[in-house]
């Protein structure tokens, strides 16, 4: 059901039972059939944690998306909100319980993930409803297994909170996740950081511990070292086009908790006999994980790498359903048949990849593709960042995404340290007047979290940078890579340098230049029980949770692969995030535009 | 910090001391389901030992009895304040009314009495949902500590607890000095009240852009242009002074021309009904409005583009291209020829553009101007090789015939005849170049 999460290092699925364990606790509490109304925004999320038959082993029959006015009418003893705790939503929730029909009238209960709160409360009091609740709860869903090697937050907004908005309550929820984390898993022994947030993380971890001390978890500690690394340590990699295929399928179509919407055109059923009368009009949904074995091989491999790999695979699948000529004996053809399930499954994923392949090489090949990242090469070699870029001001002539613009103008700004106060006024005020003078406001944001900023007596010390910790390579191989910069197809993505340079040599080689890069690095140990040493046999791996703080993105997730799977890399990876992100949807939480004050 | 006498002793006249209670009302039905909530906290709560020896009843928020706001299962922050990487200011004085610990000790002799907790114990009960109390902290000192104390655990819900009482309790001016130093707590203080809809109390925090943020939210112009109008006051950087002063000056120029547009009954609105109001949009787009359906007005109109240009400081570059793109959209070639006329000196015209005139070539492509405007703009780009390339792209033969020419590549030409129709005037045109013996082939 979750194979995805066991093949990792690390197996993940306890966690998921866990939560699920939880879940099943509290929808027993509201005993007898029920209803969930469902705050659209969580079902993405709880997708993760459980399907829908779990509910419904728990006499959930029906299940609502939230919205005013009166609940459908559903023959069920309770009604069950799964809400955010946000004040609009009470407003709806308060809305649907004084519409109750009274002659009918069914129990109410409320869950809010991740946690309660108090305003929201206070709120539905105010709209003289809060007594009609049966049960108010929390549902701690702070850290989500995504996949196995990977847990996200799914918090959205997290970095606007913490970086714009100085609301650091994600890092709050980040520190508890923590702990759950090494409640099931053990203590953590060594933990680095870099960047305040970081720090916040970790000193609300230790004090949590202390609060914790006599109660000391008796695991064997799977993880060895755990690495906080703030988002703003790194501002450029989300900022660069990712070129792994699942980076581009997330660049282009957006992955969202695990799932992708395709255009259906290239995955119309050919029926035989009919030829395809009927296009599907609905966009095609997949879901992305490492259960799907092909997805698996492909999904961190550069763009460039997949054709070759997807046509291998035909080949072996080709052959494989040409065995069936061979098969003579009642015995043979019985084993063919056994195995036509997984290889029809086979068939399939290899038909959805190639389709979403191609439709990833329209845009790869386009003049406008190329142009683009062309420019961030450019940018990310250090050439002409000093100036204003033609070919910016001319995609603002033509009206390109005003995301598209700011992606390429923040990357350069933060390739050259921050932009000449001249080159900054003239993309401001091209941005203003093409795009509108609200976006005053998103460029304030920009600047507030570093974006995007006027050059100081600071010498550039992005070169330094980028030639001590390599962040350029020339010669990259995409098929065959043996450098991480392959994700990039030749920058090596910052952070996860880092993270390189921390297993081997360490960072005290590169102290210079994490004094460069913002915020304080720092490393703590937490003690673990006697006996619960862990005694290392030679030649195995050591295991490292790196947690992003802010945001990480596919190809960077991808290069900290590319390093577990190195021969003498001597260390394994785990990822956890606030939230999978990349450029677009970083910017965009930036924003400050009108459709955010819809509700 | 250092907090002088006289300055407490405002806070105490003005403070108004009343105790942080959301509610009074203590019915039968609320009891009852605190009690069912106790219940159900005992069997979560499993580090909640000391709970029994307090013996205290547990209150919540606003007073009442509760069992069970547990804000976590298993880990809780602890009282021990992180020392280090505090980026706000911190009060240095212990708190004038209890001593940490202390406090504990006088509660357990006076059950049930919570006015001897320190901050840091006040706050680390707030977490665990147990009982607490904020009134007995009266001082301004007191205040600040307590509200220090909740940034300390980053809380979101703990640090809008502590908030609300603090605007319960302190007049407006003396909270507003205070938040104005504590980034964490104000940004707080800003969502909270964004939250309950009192954005009015904003402008006195005057966070300037979210104030102007606020005409996002009207939807009438006419009113969102005098608001925009009011924040023009607001003390603004330079930088964005400008940038609001041209945003009213462009809304209150659009109400202007879309009033008067509304019933234009002029040719080219006949001929090309308006899509759109030109109301709140950019000022390109307002800009090649008036390119469209105002062009060659006196300066003197609000709605003629050369007013435009001027009051919104529109680089030469922005209009050029806009005014090309509405002028190549009615198809006035006219027009465009005359946008890159220069006269020099001597009185002769020269055509000159800022941007490129490949650039020129690709937009009056897309308004599929035809071949002989075309050829024009493609003759004038300066280097030869982006020339070619240009012609071939858009197919303008002759160009392409006597770029070939001039580098006497025979070879080409020959390649290129094949491309074209058999008997055309093109077609004729290489035949009898390639026919003629006076040129010296390269090839």
């Amino acid at each position: 059901m979750a194979s995805h999460l066991f093949c990792g290092r690390v197996n993940l699925n306890i966690l998921r039972e866990a939560a699920r364990k939880d879940l099943r606790e509290f929808l027993d509490k509201c005993s007898g059939s029920k209803a969930i109304v469902w705050d659209e925004y969580l079902t993405g999320p709880f997708g993760l944690i459980a399907q829908y038959s779990l509910l419904k082993e728990h006499e959930v029959e029906k299940m609502f998306t939230l919205k005013g006015g009166r609940i459908p009418s559903a023959a069920v003893k309770n009604i069950v909100f799964f809400v955010r705790p946000r004040l609009e939503l009470m407003d709806i929730i308060a809305e649907n319980v004084a519409s109750e029909d009274k002659l009918h009238p069914r129990d109410f209960h409320i869950l809010f993930v991740p946690r309660r709160s108090l305003l929201c409360e206070q709120r539905l009091k105010e709209k003289g409803v809060l007594n009609s609740f049966t049960n108010i709860d929390e549902y701690i869903l702070d850290l989500i297994p995504y996949d196995g090697d990977l847990l996200s937050m799914e918090s959205e907004s997290s970095f606007r909170e913490c970086y714009l908005e100085s609301d650091q309550t994600s890092l709050y929820h980040a520190a508890k996740g923590l702990m759950t984390l090494q409640a099931l898993y053990g203590t953590i022994p060594q933990i680095f950081g870099k960047g305040e947030c970081a720090r916040h993380v970790a000193n609300m971890m230790l004090r949590m511990k202390r609060e914790f001390a006599g109660s000391h978890t008796q695991i064997l500690p799977v993880f060895d070292t755990l690495l906080l690394l703030d988002r703003n340590v790194d501002l450029l990699t989300p900022l660069a086009t990712q070129l792994t295929y699942e980076g581009l399928i997330d660049e282009i179509f957006s992955i969202t908790n695990g799932y992708v919407k395709l255009p259906p055109e290239k995955f119309a059923q050919k029926k035989q006999g009919e030829g395809g009368k009927d296009l599907p009009t609905e966009p095609k949904k997949l879901q992305l994980n490492s259960a799907e074995e092909l997805y698996a091989e492909i999904r961190d491999k550069n763009f460039n790498a997949v054709g070759a790999a997807l046509s291998k695979k035909a080949k072996v699948i080709s052959a494989a359903f040409e065995e069936r000529h061979n098969a003579k004996t009642v015995g043979e053809i019985k084993q063919f048949v056994s195995q036509l399930p997984h290889m029809q499954a086979a068939r399939s994923s290899l038909a959805n990849h190639t389709s979403i392949a191609e439709l990833i090489k329209d845009i790869t090949t386009s003049e406008d593709f190329f142009d683009s990242l062309t420019v961030e090469q450019e940018f990310m070699t250090g050439v002409d960042t000093d100036k204003v870029s033609t070919y910016i001001e001319d995609c603002v002539a033509q009206k390109d995404p005003l995301i598209k613009i700011l992606r390429l103008v923040c990357m350069q700004s933060v390739c050259n340290n921050g932009l000449k106060q001249k080159v900054l006024d003239f993309y401001k005020r091209e941005i203003l007047q093409t795009y509108g003078y609200k976006h005053i406001l998103t460029l304030k944001n920009l600047e507030k979290v570093g974006l995007l900023k006027p050059q100081s007596t600071m010498r550039n010390n992005y070169p330094t940078i980028r030639k001590t910790l390599k962040l350029w390579m020339e010669d990259t191989n995409e098929q065959n890579p043996n450098d991480i910069s392959y994700v990039y197809s030749g920058y090596a993505p910052l952070s996860v340098r880092l993270t390189q340079v921390l297993a081997r040599p360490g960072w005290r080689s590169i102290e210079e230049v994490l004094k460069m890069l913002p915020g304080p690095h720092f490393e703590e140990r937490q003690q673990v029980p006697t006996g619960l040493h862990k005694k290392r046999q030679p030649g195995e791996n050591r295991t490292t949770l790196v947690f992003f703080l802010g945001g990480v993105t596919y190809a960077e997730i991808a290069a900290l692969r590319f390093l577990s799977n190195m021969e003498d890399s001597g260390t394994e990876y785990i990822i956890a995030t606030t939230k999978l992100i990349n450029g677009t949807s970083w910017i965009k939480s930036l924003m400050d535009s009108p459709e955010e004050n819809l509700p | 910090v250092s907090r002088a006498k006289p300055e407490d002793d405002e806070y105490w006249n003005s403070s108004k001391f009343k105790a942080f209670t959301f509610d009074d009302d203590d019915d039968e039905f609320s009891r009852l389901k605190e009690s069912k909530r106790a219940v159900n906290s005992i069997l979560v709560d499993d580090d909640d030992d000391e709970e029994e020896e307090d013996g205290v009843e547990r209150v919540s928020w606003s007073g009442e009895p509760v069992g069970s706001i547990s804000w976590s299962v298993k880990e809780t922050a602890s009282s021990i304040r992180s020392g280090s990487e505090q980026s706000f200011p911190k009060i240095d004085t212990t708190p004038s009314l209890s001593k940490q610990g202390s406090g504990y000790s006088l509660s357990s002799l006076f059950k049930g009495d919570l006015y001897d907790l320190s901050p840091e114990e006040t706050v680390r009960r707030m977490q665990k949902g147990r009982a607490f109390s904020l009134e007995k902290f009266r001082s301004l000192q007191d205040k600040l500590l307590l509200l220090d104390e909740a940034v300390a655990v980053y809380d979101g819900n703990l640090i809008t607890a502590v908030l609300i009482y603090l605007k319960k309790s302190l007049s407006k001016e003396i909270l507003f000095r205070e938040l104005m130093a504590r980034d964490v707590a104000l940004r707080h203080y800003v969502h909270y009240l964004k939250e309950m809809g009192e954005q009015k109390l904003l402008v006195d925090v005057h966070i300037l852009l979210m104030q102007y943020k606020e005409h996002l939210n009207i939807k009438d112009e006419g009113q969102r242009r005098d608001f925009l109008k009011s924040c023009l006051g607001l003390p603004f950087s330079q930088d964005d002074a400008t940038h609001v002063q041209d945003h009213y000056t462009l809304l209150e120029r659009q109400i202007i021309i879309e009033a008067s547009d509304k019933k234009a009954d002029a040719e080219i609105f006949k001929k090309f009904p308006r899509k759109a109001s030109i109301l709140n949009m950019p000022i390109i787009t307002t800009l090649y409005y008036s390119c469209f359906y105002h062009y060659g007005e006196s300066e003197g109109t609000y709605s003629s583009p050369e007013n435009i240009r001027k009051t919104f400081r529109i680089s030469e570059k922005q209009y050029i291209l806009t005014a090309l793109g509405a002028r190549a959209k009615l198809k006035s070639w006219f027009d465009v020829d005359s946008l890159f006329n220069t006269k020099n000196w001597l009185g002769y015209t020269k055509k000159r553009s800022p941007i490129g005139f490949h650039r020129v070539v690709d937009i009056l492509q897309k308004n599929s101007a035809p071949v002989n405007v075309l050829q024009e703009y493609v003759n004038l780009i300066d280097s030869p090789e982006l020339k070619l390339s240009v012609a071939l792209k858009y197919k303008c033969h002759d160009i392409v015939i006597n770029t070939y020419r001039d580098l006497k590549d025979r070879q080409e030409l020959v390649v290129y005849r094949e491309k074209l129709e058999r008997d055309s005037p093109e077609y004729r045109k290489i035949q009898e170049l390639l026919n003629n013996v006076q040129i010296r082939w390269k090839n």
